[in-house]
C-alpha cells in the first residue's frame, strides 16, 4: 500500500505542498507552515496534511498503520437502551472521527459560534497538526447480550470472553466495556482531545467506563525502525507483525469473509490488558536474571545464544520459563498477534511505588486461537509473572473500516 | 456554593471622559458592537448609548498589562465580565441587556475599581421581545421569590434548634432549610455578597481567613453538628447571623436581573453544582445530606427549563426531546434514594456506593450536556 502512514516518521512537508495549501505568494518557511496549520484546524478544506492518516478505507486505521508514540484508550458503557440511538451515535462518531483524524475540529468548530452556546469543539487542539491521529472503534461482548439491542444472534464466536488466568487481579473498574475507542497520535494532546470530544458527543448515550493513557509505544509495525523498549528496559515486539506484511496480516490479524459473520469481514479482534509492572523489584534484579527471565540480552535484544536482535531465536537454548520462549509462535502452534502496546505510568501508589506498566493491546483474527492459548501458557509458567500483575482486561470486536463519508462504524451490524 | 469571586468594590463613577474611539478599522464583531479600547490608563468606548436587547463589546487591549472588562449595574453588581484579556489581544463580550444606566469598567492589571465609562441603554428592542419569554421571566421571578419566602420559616426552625442547643432537632432541620436556596442558587449568587456568607465551605475560605473567626453560614454549623457533635455559644451567634443573611437574601432576591438567557444558563449552572459538588459528596461532607441538595438543584433547573420549554421547542425540537428524556431519567435515578414520594429525606450519601455514584454522575452528564445548549435555543439561533 502506498499509504504515507506506513512510514515510521512523517515526512517533512515539501515546499511544493506548502505552496499548494497556502496559495501562491505565501512566504516559505515558518510562515507557510503556520498558514497550513491554521487551514487545517480552522476547518477549511485543502489537501490532507502529510501527517494525517486516512480515516476512510476498507480497514480501520490504528491497527496495521505505523504506531505513533502516544495513546489515549477509552472504554464506554452504552447507557441508552434504544438501538436507533446507538446507531445514530456511531454515525455521529464516524463523522467526528473523519474530521479529527484529518486535523479538523468537530462540528461547527471551537470558535466563531453562537456566543450563547458552548462551542462544538473543545478547542485544545487548535493550531496542532493531525500528528498521525488514528481512531479505532471496537465493540465489547456485553453489547451483544440478550434483551439489549437485538444483536445477540450476530455476535461473532471469535469474540470470546477471556477465561480467568492464574495470577489475574482484575479490577472491574479498569476492564470491560460495550464500546472502545483507541486514539493513537504523536501528540498526546491530540489523542486526548479526540477522546474527550467523542465522549462529549456521546453523553446521554454512552458514559466513559474507564480510560488509559499510554506515553510510549512498546511495539511497532515498522521493523526497519528502532525497536522500542518497555519499562523493564528490554526491546519489545522484535518479531511483531509488520504493517506491510500482507500475508501475515491476512493470516493472523484480519478476519476473512469465510470466518464470518459477514459484518466482521475485514475487521479484527482486540485484547486489551492493563499489566502492572513491579518496577522496584525488577530494578533490584541482577542483569543475568533479567536476561534469563526475558530470553534476550538487554542491550542488543539478541535471543539467548545469538548475536543480533533479529537473529532467529533458538528456543531450546532459553530457560523453559523464559518469556520469549513461552510467547513464541513455535511454542503456540504458530499463533501470532499484532501487538500495539504502550507503556503507562499513572503516578505512584500509596506505598510510593510507581503505578506503571504495559498497556497491552493485541490485534488478532480469533481470540480463541491466539491470545487465550498464549496467555494460558504464559500465566502458568512465565518467569516474568513474579514481576507483573494483570489488573485490567477487555476484549473487543473491531469492525472493518469506514469506507467513505456515507458509511459509518459497524454499519454492517445494524443494517 | 461556588468559589468566591472577587467582589467589585463600590466606587463613585470616575468621570474619565476621554475622546471617543474613532472607527479606524473594522472590528471582527457585528456592526452593532461597542468597541472598547483598553490601555493601561484609559478605557475608550465607541458608543455611550445603545438600544436594549443584545449587547456586544468588542474589546481590544492595546495596553501592556492584562486587563478585565466589566459591564456593571449602578450598584456595581456584574451584568457580564471577561477576565484575563492579554496585552495586544481582542475579546468579545455579550449579554442581553435591559434599559437603564450602566457602566463599562476596564481594569488594567486586573485590580482596583477600574476605569469607568457610562453606558445608557434605551427602550428599543426590548419591546419586541417574545411575550412568552416575558411571561417565563415573570413566572421564574415569582418562583425565586416564593422559594426564599418558604425558606425563611425552615431556616428559622433550624436556627432556633441550634440556639436551643438541641443537637438532634438541629440536625433534622438542617437539610430542609437549604432546599429553597439550592433550587435558586444561581440567582442568589448574582448578588455576589450573600453566597460567601451563608453557603461557603471550609475549603472555599480565602488565604488569611480563619475558619474559627471568618467562616459563617450553613456549612460551619454543619461541621459543629456532625463532626464536632456539639453546639457552642459561637454556633448560636452564627445561627442568628445565618437567619439575618437569609432574610437579606429574601428581601433582595425579587430585584435580581433575570433574562431568558440567564434562566437557561442558571439551569445549566445548577447542574454544574451537582456535577462538581454533590455527586462527589463534597458539599455536605459532614452531614452527608448531598442528595437533598442534589434533588433541589435538579428541581430548580427543571423549573427554569419548564418555563422556557415552549420557546426552545419552537427553535430546536430535538433538543427539547433530549432534555425531557434526560430530566425524567435523572429524576428517576435520584428518587430511587428517596424515602417516599414527595419526601425530602434521602439516603445518606456516604452509604451510596462508588458504582451507584457513577450511575448518578452519568445521568447528570447526560442532562447537563444538552442543557448547555438551552440558552442558544431560547434566543432562537
Amino acid at each position: 500500500m502506498a499509504d504515507p502512514s506506513h512510514e515510521e516518521a512523517a515526512p517533512a512537508p515539501s515546499r511544493r505542498s506548502l505552496l499548494g495549501w497556502g496559495g501562491a505568494g505565501l512566504a516559505l518557511g515558518a510562515a507557510a507552515v503556520g498558514g497550513a496549520t491554521a487551514l487545517h484546524r480552522g476547518g477549511g478544506g485543502g489537501a490532507p496534511a502529510p501527517d494525517a492518516v486516512p480515516f476512510h478505507g476498507p480497514r480501520q486505521a490504528g491497527i496495521a498503520t505505523a504506531v505513533p508514540d502516544r495513546l489515549h484508550f477509552a472504554a464506554f458503557d452504552v447507557t441508552t437502551t434504544d438501538r436507533a440511538e446507538l446507531a445514530a451515535l456511531l454515525r455521529e462518531w464516524s463523522a467526528a472521527a473523519a474530521a479529527l483524524t484529518q486535523g479538523r475540529p468537530v462540528g461547527g468548530g471551537a470558535t466563531g459560534g453562537l456566543p450563547e452556546a458552548p462551542p462544538d469543539d473543545t478547542g485544545e487542539a487548535l493550531g496542532l497538526r493531525p500528528a498521525r491521529l488514528t481512531l479505532t472503534l471496537g465493540l465489547g461482548p456485553s453489547l451483544f447480550a440478550k434483551d439489549r439491542f437485538g444483536l445477540h444472534t450476530r455476535r461473532p464466536a471469535a469474540l470470546a470472553e477471556l477465561p480467568k488466568f492464574p495470577g489475574d487481579n482484575l479490577d472491574p473498574a479498569r476492564g470491560g466495556g460495550d464500546l472502545c475507542v483507541q486514539a493513537c497520535s504523536d501528540d498526546p494532546q491530540v489523542a486526548v482531545h479526540a477522546v474527550r470530544n467523542l465522549a462529549r458527543i456521546g453523553f446521554g448515550r454512552v458514559a466513559v467506563r474507564w480510560s488509559q493513557l499510554g506515553f510510549g509505544k512498546t511495539s511497532s509495525t515498522t521493523p526497519d525502525s528502532q525497536t522500542p523498549r518497555n519499562l523493564f528496559g528490554f526491546k519489545d515486539g522484535t518479531a511483531n507483525i509488520a504493517g506491510t506484511d500482507d500475508k501475515a496480516l491476512d493470516r493472523h490479524v484480519w478476519v476473512p469473509a469465510a470466518d464470518g459473520p459477514d459484518w466482521m469481514a475485514g475487521g479484527s479482534y482486540l485484547v486489551a490488558r492493563r499489566i502492572r509492572m513491579h518496577i522496584e523489584t525488577w530494578d533490584r534484579t541482577s542483569l543475568r536474571e533479567q536476561e534469563d527471565v526475558i530470553g534476550r540480552t538487554k542491550g542488543e535484544g539478541a535471543p539467548v545464544a545469538k548475536a543480533g536482535e533479529h537473529d532467529a531465536p533458538l528456543l531450546t537454548a532459553m530457560l523453559p520459563t523464559a518469556h520469549v520462549r513461552l510467547a513464541h509462535p513455535d511454542s503456540n502452534g504458530g499463533a501470532r498477534m499484532l501487538r500495539r502496546g504502550y507503556s503507562f505510568t499513572d503516578g505512584t501508589d500509596g506505598l510510593g511505588r510507581l503505578d506503571a506498566g504495559l498497556f497491552f493491546l493485541a490485534y488478532q483474527r480469533d481470540v480463541r486461537d491466539a491470545f487465550i492459548p498464549v496467555q494460558r501458557a504464559l500465566s502458568r509458567n512465565d518467569a516474568l509473572n513474579e514481576y507483573i500483575q494483570h489488573t485490567g482486561s477487555a476484549v473487543f470486536a473491531i469492525p472493518p473500516g469506514v469506507r467513505d463519508e456515507r458509511d459509518w462504524w459497524a454499519r454492517g451490524l445494524f443494517t | 456554593m461556588r468559589p468566591i469571586t472577587r467582589p467589585v468594590a463600590a466606587l463613585s463613577a470616575v468621570a474619565a471622559l476621554l475622546a471617543l474611539a474613532g472607527c479606524a478599522e473594522k472590528a471582527d464583531a457585528g456592526d452593532d458592537a461597542i468597541r472598547v479600547t483598553a490601555t493601561d490608563t484609559a478605557c475608550e468606548t465607541s458608543r455611550t448609548e445603545i438600544a436594549a436587547g443584545h449587547l456586544e463589546l468588542a474589546v481590544e487591549n492595546k495596553g501592556s498589562k492584562v486587563t478585565e472588562v466589566y459591564v456593571l449595574y449602578p450598584d456595581d453588581r456584574i451584568v457580564t465580565e471577561r477576565e484575563n484579556i492579554g496585552a495586544g489581544t481582542k475579546a468579545n463580550i455579550t449579554a442581553e441587556i435591559q434599559p437603564g444606566a450602566y457602566e463599562i469598567a476596564c481594569k488594567p492589571g486586573m485590580k482596583g475599581d477600574g476605569i469607568r465609562q457610562k453606558l445608557t441603554v434605551t427602550g428599543g428592542k426590548a419591546a419586541k421581545r417574545d411575550p412568552r419569554l416575558d411571561e417565563a421571566v415573570a413566572a421564574y421571578r415569582t418562583y425565586v421569590r416564593e422559594q426564599a419566602e418558604e425558606t425563611l420559616p425552615k431556616a428559622e426552625a433550624f436556627t432556633e434548634a441550634v440556639k436551643a442547643g438541641d443537637l438532634a432537632a438541629a440536625r433534622k432541620a438542617y437539610a430542609p432549610s437549604r432546599i429553597g436556596w439550592e433550587r435558586t442558587e444561581p440567582v442568589a449568587e448574582s448578588f455576589g455578597d450573600i453566597d460567601p456568607k451563608v453557603d461557603v465551605r471550609e475549603d472555599g475560605l480565602e488565604e488569611g481567613q480563619d475558619p474559627e473567626k471568618d467562616w459563617t453560614g450553613w456549612h460551619r454549623l454543619e461541621r459543629s453538628l456532625w463532626k464536632d457533635g456539639k453546639i457552642t455559644d459561637r454556633d448560636k451567634q452564627l445561627a442568628d447571623r445565618l437567619l439575618a443573611d437569609l432574610t437579606d437574601w429574601q428581601r433582595r432576591v425579587g430585584t435580581a436581573q433575570i433574562t431568558p438567557t440567564s434562566m437557561a444558563n442558571g439551569a445549566k449552572e445548577l447542574l454544574d453544582e451537582v456535577a462538581t459538588g454533590k455527586v462527589t459528596g463534597e458539599e455536605e461532607r459532614y452531614s452527608h445530606t448531598d442528595l437533598v441538595d442534589f434533588k433541589a438543584n435538579v428541581e430548580g433547573a427543571e423549573k427554569a427549563y419548564t418555563l422556557l420549554r415552549a420557546t426552545a421547542e419552537k427553535n430546536d425540537a430535538a433538543l427539547v426531546k433530549r432534555l425531557d428524556a434526560a430530566f425524567a431519567d435523572l429524576d428517576k435515578k435520584v428518587d430511587a434514594y428517596r424515602d417516599g414520594p414527595g419526601s425530602h429525606d434521602f439516603r445518606a450519601y456516604d452509604t451510596v456506593r462508588e458504582a451507584d455514584r457513577k450511575k448518578l454522575s452519568d445521568a447528570v452528564n447526560a442532562l447537563a450536556e444538552p442543557l448547555s445548549k438551552l440558552a442558544a435555543a431560547v434566543v432562537g439561533k
